[in-house]
Order: structure tokens, then C-alpha cells, then sequence
């Protein structure tokens, strides 16, 4: 079972990866080979079922409201592929 | 042919809390850029969010303050897009379950009328970075100061009628969140953005026509002539056999137009599922009455006493009631000078010079 | 001298029988001859190791030592060390040297133990090979041909080895298990929330939980009870004190009552680690633990839910990976969008560019409800048969992975083969559980690994559990040959 190659555009896009011409004929397979094993959840009856999202039922202890954190810009900039004047470079940003 | 314009506000307020709803980097304004940039704002590999209890307290206050439900288990969820202001490529909202329901206040309108508009919900999440478009060699530049900083989602119900009345609203919204200290509203610095949404209909429909969003609209006056001029481009437009379409809008206030934000077109598919990294908040009866108890007096509470204790009309105690500024400023002229009614008309006088 | 347990290395620096300093020569020297048959290591720091291992022995002398002064050990390259590259596996990282150190890096610095640098991986800590790695596989030390399982294959493989005598790792969906099971190794994954994931690269949140690799429960006990405790800086990590996971190794299993899933030894395992586990077992009898048949009616269904979960937090996890504030930059992005598609399209391989779209895929718009929350549903029905078995047992046994390691590339063309290889570790994960391996025996002369699952937070049983065994048993003892 086959991903159509517009579905597999559409993934990319949102996921934001290029996948190039050559290679999409083998990620639509391999895609749809995944898909056909998580399709094996379909077959079991799971209403009224509460969904997990955490493996234990604790709850969110919440943080004081103080400033904790020094100004560290110099170290995280450094790693940073483009930068100028304090800022992280991208190409331009339309609106 | 009466048309009817039907509006609904997306608020976004910023809390004014010392350190970022997710990490303990400080939320002051004006730092040079990326200064308050922690590892967790910056996303760094590894780095894990911890919400600001103080962000929590002061959504509740607000949803007091809105007579809304408090949610007692509010959940974080993801949504994913990528824009280089948002450095996790994915902003931490709420969504299924956030932290204030439906609610409802009362506008008061210049007729001396005033209107029921109800509260879809307010939900709690992170404001993103800024771009700033100034030319290096033909790119922007990326500050995230701004990342991570607290904000309430304030969504209206589409109940307003025209653009005095979303006036009305974002200003009744505004004399809350000061009031109650949690934002300090300033619109030019951005702590206090709103979206319109904005339809318009043939009086007497009931279905909605096509709506279109106008965003970050960020002053009074902005919002008004923006509301009014894309409303009477819906009209024309239909007027003209043409149709409506669904999309996000800027307002430009020079040219006093609003245009289609070509950026945003591509359809977005947010994915949205409950944040991992983060567990359900629970809160507590007894925290929500502790926190009621200590409510400063709202805008409400205080026109309902200006128009008793000093005998104003009902627009004017309004008028005076709804920024703390104001407020305060006007009682002590009117302790002082003994005659309250005039100075009512001087503090009301001198907020229109 | 590379033959010493933590337990001995320990003992023998207390007891000045040798100094940190000479032990963690003697294993870079190890590591320096030997890891270019294993590619077990990304990083070695030998500098950093050595000047650490002066420090310790001046503690060490001066009477004010921690649990592991001195002790070599090395962190598998998904826990961020500062000012040490951490790439995680991927080209993505390749040039990520953090200002930071993760919650478990910390806590082995304060325990005083001596990192020898950094092990490879499957990129992200996605695969169960070690063949998606950046840096090329890391290679079985039992049989160079094949593969030591993954995704934490070089922490097992440089154990296996005696490079190091224990490794820091993580477990996803088995990437601790099933790697020493592959090496004849013992390895734990916690109950989630007992280690701190701050500063471990995240693949999926709420299945990721770091642990050790080591050659023998004692010494797995001695480095749990250094990297589990509270966190405040991971919100998902569990209030409960730091505790000493050895002072009940020697209490006795007389009555133990051990679950046996039926459906652990169904179609797909391999008959002669079949016939090892259940040899296993009748030694457990022996010690005085009785076999009590369970079920797991929903086990079947753990992988495919692995597969829409595991994938689709990962393919939120991965999106801040976008080449602006650290990490692989495309060359000449034409825009914003070729900026972000060409340095994801090229930083990432191929599993992972796979898992991150079949995550978008699960969560987008239409199919959030048949994949996502259907996977969401079904893994509460696979933590309620734990549950429910767990009334009636204190451990449940069976084989850690169905076949012993496989030949490099074997798999690789097929990825759903491949996620089968975690059959029956994926579903420890999906209920949070704490889970081990240790060595029980050879099938066609290759480790097969004994998989113990403990109840919530038991890990101190477990362990207990398994250094009896490992008392009555010389399986963890055997050494893999030595490479030419």
C-alpha cells in the first residue's frame, strides 16, 4: 500500500522537508508500509475509552514567578549559523 | 439592502509577570535583542518548559473578573508551524481545555445602551519573537526576548454589531486587565493586540456570512476604521456579485485599507495534540474563592458606585470607571474639590484633550 | 584491569589498589586500539577524562569521595554535555557543542564519575540497529558483522567490549532492552519519570526515559541510584527522593511470584531464545519464585500504537530544528522556505525524515482521531493489562527482543521489520513502566536478553530480581571475543 506522492507533498510541506523527485516514489512506499501496520489499531473497538497522554496520572506542579535565568546571549549566539548585531539571520520575512 | 456587520475579537493580552510562562528568563520590555533569551526560550536541545505559577493566578483572576467558569483541569497542547519568530516550531497554547470558559460581560455603550457579549473562552500561551525587517544584506533579523512571554487569549463570541461596539469591548477588556494589575495594557508596546473577525450579513439572516481576520490591530482608533472599512469592502464586494473569501487581512492605516496577507494563505494545518513536556494543571475550589476574595474592586463594581456615591449619569460614572488611572484620578479631584459632578466633566474634559 | 565491575573499579580505588588515573588510561588506550572495530564512541574525550580522573584520585586521597569517584563511564551522545559536542546521531548536531550539561551528566559529575566522552547512537535514538546513525554503525563486538540493536548500540557495544564499564542511555520503545540483550549486557529503563529527561534530546516525551547500561545488576543499581531522582526543571519528572537502589540486591526471592505472558512466546520468537528464557525461568523456580501464567489481550496492538505516538511527538520534537539558532544550515537558502526544507531535507536522514512525517501525517487534520487518539486509547488498554497482571504477580518475565542480533543491513530495507525487533519491549513504554535485560544464555552463539518488568516505580526489586539470578549464573560473566 502506497502514500499517494501529493499526500507525501503536502507531509513535506508541513514538516517543512524537501524531498527530492527521485526519492518520493520510496518514501510514498515506506510511508504507506508504516501506515499499514499502525492501520491494525482500526480493528479494535476502544469507545469510552479515555485517551492517555501520560503514562502516570500525576499533575503539573507549577514555578514561582522569579527571574532566574542571566543574560547568556553571547554563548547561544555563538552557536548560531548566521547573526549580526545581537540578532539571528534568516532569509528575509514577508508578511 | 440593510447590511449587518457581525464581529467577534480574538484579545491577546500580555501578563505582566516577571519571568516567561515557560522558563525564568525576565519579560521586560526594551532589553537589547536575544539578552533575555534563555536555553528553554531559544529552544535548545534538551531544554524542558515549567509554567509560571503567576501566569495561572492571573488567568483566574481574569475569568472572575469575565464571571466565567475556571478551568480545573487545563491542559497544554501544541500547535505546529514553522515561522523563525517561534523558535520550538511549535507555540504551547491551550485548546480542548483551557484554563477560562464561556463568560460573559456588559458593554456600555455612548447611546447610554448597553449589551451582553458572551466570552467563547480565554486560554493560556506563549507570545512568539519579534522579525525585524530592517535590511541586513537582504535578510531579517530574529529577537526572542519576547518568546515565551505570558499572554491570555481572549475570544469573543461573534457578538458585536459594528465597530463602536468592538470598541466598546476591547476597551471594557482593557479596563479589566489593568484594574486587575495582570497586564499594563500598553497597546504601542503590543501588550494588548487584538484580531477582528469580521462578516457581514442582510439584516433579519441568521447564518454568518463568509468571515475574513484582520490582525494584530493594535490601538482604539485602529481598530474602528479597520472593523468599518473591511465590512464596507465585504459589502461592496457582494454588492458587486463578488464573494467573500475566507482569509487573514492586514489593516494598513496609511492607504486606511485592508489587504490579504499572501504569506499566510497556504493552508495551515496546525496539528494540535497535548503537549508531552507538560501535565494537567489542576486547580482547586479553594484556590479559585482565595483568589476571588482578593479581587480589587472592578470597573463594574466601581461605575455602579460612582453613579451612587457621587451621582453621576450612568456614561459618565462609565466613562470614569473603566481605567484604574482615570478612576483614581477622578476620585481624588472629586475628594478635593468637594464637587464631584464637576470634576467628573474637567478629568472627562481633559482625557478628550 | 578492563575486566572490573563499577562495584570493583569502586572498591579498588577506595582500597588504593589502583588510582582513576590508571584505569581511565588503561580504557582510552582500550578505546583507542579497539573502538575502530566497534565505532561504539562519537566523541572520546581523553584530555577532559584525564584531568577528571586527577581530580577524583586527589578526593579520593583526601577522604571526601562520592559514590562513583573515579569511576569511568561514558554518556550516550543524546545527553547534552557542556562543551562537548552532542550530536545525536545526526549531521543535524553535527557541529552542537551546548553550553549545558543534562540532569543526568550532572549527576554522575557530582557522583565524581569520569566520563571517557560520548556513544553512538541511532540518529534521534530512532532504529534498533545503530545503522541510522550520522556516524556510521556501530558494529557487534560479538560478531563484527552484526548489528549490537539500538538505539543505544554503542553504549552496549562499548560495554560489551570493556571499553567502559558502564554507559548512560535511553529507552523509547525498547533502545535500552534490546541493545544489551543483542550484546549480553544488562540494561534498565526506569519507570517514567524517575530520570530527569532535562538536557536529553528528546524523541518522544512521554515515552523517553534514561537509564544505565552495565555489565551486572549491582552495577546498574549503583548508577541508578546516581541519575534517578526529582528534577524541577522536567515537569514530567517524579517527586520521589534519590534512593540507594543497592541495599535490597541480596533479599531473598523466596515466593516471588513471576507473570509469564503467553503472549511473549508466541509466533516470531526465535524457538532457541524461547527455549533460554524458559531455561531462565525454571532457574528462577530453583531460587524459590513461582511461575504464574499471564495476559496481555492487548500487546499485539503496542507497536502499532508506538507507531503513531512515538512519531507523532517526535515530529513536533524535531521541528526546532530549522537552522537559525544552532545546527545544520542548508548552503544559499533561497528563502525563508528553502532554509527550512533543505536544512531538514539534508540534516536529517532517512528514519527520521520518515517518522517525522508519518507523526504530521497522524495528527493532521482528518486522521487525528483513527490515528492519534485511537493510539492514544489503546496504549490505556495496554497500561490496564499491566495493571491487571500486576495484581496477581510482582514481575513479569519473557524475552527481551525474538531474534539475537541480526547481520548488518539485514533489515534495512524494511522498517516495519524492523520495529518488530521491539515487540516486546515497546509496551513497557506505552504504560511507563520500569523494565530490564540481562544475559540468560546463547542462541546460534549470540547473548539472548531476559526481560524483567517491574511495577511502577519497583525498580529496586527488579534489580534485586536480577542480581540473584546473576548470583546463581555465569551468563552476564561471559566476555565477547576479542577483536582482531
Amino acid at each position: 500500500m502506497a502514500v499517494d506522492a501529493q499526500t507525501v507533498e503536502k507531509l513535506a510541506e508541513l514538516a517543512r522537508i524537501a524531498i527530492s523527485d527521485e526519492t518520493i516514489d520510496e518514501v510514498s512506499n515506506r510511508l504507506g508500509d508504516v501506515l499499514q501496520l499502525v492501520d491494525q489499531l482500526q480493528a479494535i473497538n476502544t469507545e469510552g475509552v479515555e485517551p492517555m497522554a501520560h503514562p502516570l496520572d500525576e499533575v503539573q506542579v507549577l514555578r514561582a514567578d522569579r527571574v532566574t535565568e542571566p543574560n547568556r546571549r553571547e554563548e547561544f549566539l555563538a552557536l548560531a549559523p548566521q547573526t549580526e548585531a545581537g540578532l539571528y539571520l534568516v532569509p528575509k520575512v514577508i508578511d | 439592502m440593510e447590511w449587518e456587520v457581525v464581529i467577534g475579537l480574538e484579545v491577546h493580552v500580555q501578563l505582566s509577570t516577571q519571568s516567561k510562562i515557560f522558563s525564568g528568563a525576565s519579560t521586560a520590555f526594551g532589553a537589547e535583542p536575544n539578552t533575555q533569551a534563555c536555553a528553554i526560550d531559544l529552544a535548545m536541545p534538551g531544554t524542558l518548559p515549567v509554567p509560571n505559577e503567576e501566569a495561572f493566578r492571573y488567568a483566574v483572576m481574569f475569568g472572575l473578573a469575565m464571571n466565567a467558569e475556571i478551568g480545573k483541569r487545563s491542559v497544554f497542547e501544541r500547535k505546529n508551524y514553522f515561522y523563525p519568530d517561534l523558535p520550538k516550531g511549535y507555540q504551547t497554547t491551550q485548546l480542548e481545555k483551557p484554563i477560562v470558559g464561556a463568560g460573559q460581560i456588559e458593554i456600555h455603550l455612548e447611546d447610554g445602551s448597553s449589551k451582553t457579549v458572551r466570552l467563547h473562552h480565554a486560554h493560556l500561551e506563549e507570545d512568539a519573537g519579534k522579525s525585524l525587517h530592517e535590511d541586513f544584506h537582504g535578510m531579517s533579523g530574529i529577537d526572542l526576548n519576547r518568546a515565551g512571554t505570558p499572554l491570555i487569549e481572549i475570544v469573543s463570541e461573534p457578538d458585536m454589531r459594528s465597530a463602536a461596539e468592538a470598541v466598546a469591548y476591547l476597551k471594557k477588556i482593557h479596563g479589566i486587565v489593568t484594574c486587575l494589575g495582570i497586564s499594563d495594557g500598553d497597546m504601542s508596546q503590543g501588550s494588548l493586540r487584538c484580531d477582528a473577525n469580521v462578516s457581514v450579513r442582510l439584516k433579519g439572516e441568521e447564518e454568518l456570512g463568509t468571515r475574513t481576520e484582520i490582525k494584530n490591530l493594535n490601538s482604539f482608533r485602529f481598530i474602528e476604521k479597520a472593523i468599518k472599512v473591511e465590512a464596507q469592502r465585504q459589502i461592496d464586494l457582494i454588492e458587486d456579485g463578488g464573494k467573500v473569501v475566507q482569509e487573514t487581512r492586514l489593516y494598513d492605516s496609511d492607504k486606511n485599507e485592508t489587504r490579504s496577507m499572501r504569506s499566510k494563505e497556504v493552508a495551515n494545518d496546525y496539528r494540535y495534540f497535548p503537549c508531552p513536556d507538560l501535565l494537567p494543571v489542576v486547580i482547586s475550589d479553594e484556590y479559585i474563592e482565595q483568589i476571588r476574595t482578593e479581587l480589587p474592586e472592578l470597573p463594574d463594581t466601581k461605575c455602579a458606585r460612582f453613579e451612587k456615591d457621587y451621582g453621576l449619569s450612568a456614561y459618565d460614572a462609565d466613562q470614569l470607571s473603566q481605567d484604574r488611572g482615570t478612576a483614581e484620578y477622578f476620585e481624588q479631584v472629586a475628594a478635593q474639590s468637594g464637587e464631584p459632578k464637576l470634576a467628573a466633566n474637567w478629568v472627562m474634559g481633559e482625557q478628550h484633550c | 584491569m578492563h575486566q572490573l565491575t563499577i562495584a570493583e573499579i569502586a572498591r579498588g580505588l577506595r582500597d588504593k589498589q589502583f588510582s582513576s588515573v590508571e584505569i581511565t588510561s588503561h580504557l582510552l588506550e582500550r578505546i583507542q586500539q579497539l573502538d575502530g572495530h566497534y565505532n561504539s564512541f562519537i566523541s572520546v574525550t581523553g584530555e577532559q577524562a584525564l584531568t577528571d580522573a586527577a581530580a577524583a584520585d586527589a578526593r579520593l586521597a583526601a577522604g571526601d569521595a562520592p559514590a562513583l569517584c573515579g569511576v569511568p563511564i561514558a554518556h550516550k551522545d543524546i545527553f547534552c554535555t557542556s562543551g562537548v559536542r552532542t550530536s545525536c546521531g545526526s549531521k543535524m548536531l553535527d557541529n552542537f557543542v551546548p553550553p549545558y550539561d543534562a540532569a543526568v551528566v550532572e549527576n554522575f559529575n557530582r557522583a565524581g564519575a569520569v566520563s571517557l566522552g560520548k556513544t553512538n547512537m541511532d540518529e534521534f535514538a530512532m532504529g534498533s540497529s545503530n545503522e541510522s546513525s550520522f556516524y556510521g554503525p556501530v558494529k557487534n563486538p560479538w560478531d563484527l558483522e552484526r548489528v549490537p540493536g539500538g538505539s543505544s548500540g554503542g553504549s552496549a557495544a562499548a560495554v560489551a567490549a570493556q571499553l567502559v564499564p558502564g554507559t548512560t542511555a535511553t529507552d523509547t520503545g525498547g533502545s535500552i532492552r534490546q541493545p544489551a540483550a543483542l550484546t549480553g549486557t544488562t540494561g534498565l529503563k526506569p519507570t517514567y519519570g524517575r530520570v530527569s529527561r532535562w538536557g536529553m534530546i528528546a524523541f518522544a516525551s512521554s515515552l523517553d526515559q534514561g537509564g544505565p547500561i552495565a555489565r551486572t545488576a549491582e552495577d546498574a543499581a549503583l548508577m541508578l541510584s546516581v541519575m534517578a531522582g526529582p528534577d524541577t526543571r522536567d515537569s514530567t519528572c517524579l517527586e520521589r527522593p534519590q534512593r540507594d537502589y543497592s541495599a535490597s540486591l541480596n533479599d531473598s526471592i523466596q515466593g516471588l511470584k513471576i507473570g509469564v505472558p503467553k503472549e511473549y512466546f508466541g509466533e516470531g520468537l526465535d524457538s532457541e531464545i524461547g527455549a533460554r528464557v524458559q531455561e531462565a525461568l525454571q532457574a528462577y523456580e530453583k531460587l524459590g519464585a513461582e511461575l504464574v501464567e499471564v495476559s496481555l489481550p492487548h500487546s499485539k496492538l503496542a507497536v502499532p500504537a508506538y507507531y503513531v505516538i512515538a512519531p507523532a511527538e517526535a515530529s513536533a520534537n524535531l521541528s526546532r530544528f530549522d537552522g537559525v539558532r544552532y545546527g545544520y544550515r542548508c548552503e544559499n537558502p533561497a528563502d525563508l522556505r528553502d532554509l527550512y526544507m533543505r536544512s531538514r531535507g539534508e540534516g536529517f536522514g532517512e528514519e527520521v525524515k520518515r517518522r517525522i512525517l508519518v507523526g504530521s501525517y497522524a495528527l493532521s487534520a482528518g486522521y487525528y482521531d483513527a490515528y492519534y487518539n485511537k493510539a492514544q486509547q489503546v496504549r490505556r488498554l495496554i497500561k490496564q493489562d499491566f495493571v491487571d497482571a500486576f495484581q496477581k504477580v510482582d514481575v513479569i518475565m519473557g524475552p527481551t527482543a525474538p531474534n539475537p542480533a541480526f547481520k548488518l543491513g539485514e533489515k534495512n530495507a524494511d522498517p516495519v521489520a524492523m520495529y518488530l525487533e521491539d515487540i516486546y519491549t515497546i509496551a513497557t513504554n506505552l504504560a511507563g513502566l520500569p523494565g530490564m535485560s540481562l544475559p540468560c544464555g546463547f542462541a546460534h552463539g549470540l547473548p539472548v536478553g531476559l526481560q524483567i518488568t517491574g511495577n511502577y516505580l519497583d525498580e529496586a526489586r527488579m534489580l534485586n530480581v536480577a542480581h540473584q539470578f546473576q548470583q546463581a549464573s555465569d551468563w552476564h560473566t561471559k566476555t565477547a571475543p576479542a577483536a582482531e
